[in-house]
């Protein structure tokens, strides 16, 4: 029932998306880590929303913190221009 | 007991050893008040996210080196201090991890306990199939009308 949703008929997928923490069973998102932020974090510097990345909400919370911890670490930039 | 984790960044233009001879600086000044220096993490020279600029340089480079401490909480101030005072520091970050590493503890504890009962949640979402089927049935109606119009 979790399985990705197949093609329908309006032409687009939709696929239920699942927090990617929570399968990697991650208890802690450290801000040191940017390997794992840089994929939350696109290249304008912006978070993505949990609800197109399917992110769980206290994953998100711990997750806008560490990006907002890199930020202050130059791990991560604030803005691109 | 807290834990904390004291990241600095260092000048690249500053060399090795006296990188290290700032570690052990701080790592005295925390000993001298009762707390102690549990792991040193030097991450090396790394290319900043944005420039920072002291003074008259502009840095896109930092070496950086992590502390983790273990103490009372009140040899933190005296270690930021200096941190703020020594000039080839370009930018300093302290943060309280004992919290957040007890709240993964005890994520990790639930999610055995959940294993050892049996693995239930996944079996209970099993059971609210006939739900998610309804919800289903409605997208694809709206669909339908959709291209009905079009």
């Amino acid at each position: 029932m979790a399985t990705p949703r197949a093609r329908r008929k309006g032409g687009f997928i939709r696929r239920r998306r699942v927090c990617r923490f929570c399968s990697e069973k991650i208890d802690y998102i450290d801000y040191k880590d940017i390997k794992v932020l840089s994929a939350f974090v696109p290249e304008r510097g912006k978070i993505i929303p949990r609800r197109i990345s399917g992110t769980c909400a206290t994953h998100q919370r711990m997750l806008a913190q560490a990006v907002k911890r890199a930020r202050n670490a130059a791990f991560l930039p604030y803005t691109t221009d | 007991m807290r834990v904390y984790e004291l990241l600095f960044i260092v000048m690249p233009t500053e060399a090795d050893e006296a990188v290290d001879a700032l570690i052990e600086q701080l790592r005295g000044v925390a000993e001298e008040r009762g707390a102690s220096v549990t792991k040193i993490d030097k991450m090396g020279r790394r290319r900043l996210a944005y420039e920072i600029r002291v003074s008259p340089t502009t840095y896109t480079d930092g070496n950086y080196v992590v502390l983790t401490i273990e103490g009372s909480g009140s040899e933190i101030a005296e270690l930021e201090r200096r941190l703020r005072v020594t000039e080839s520091v370009i930018r300093h970050i302290t943060i309280r991890i004992d919290e957040d590493l007890k709240r993964a503890e005890k994520f990790k504890a639930k999610r055995a306990a959940r294993l050892a009962a049996g693995g239930g949640r996944r079996r209970d979402r099993g059971s609210a199939g006939p739900a998610e089927v309804f919800v289903e049935a409605a997208d694809d109606a709206t669909t339908e009308d959709e291209e009905e119009v079009s």
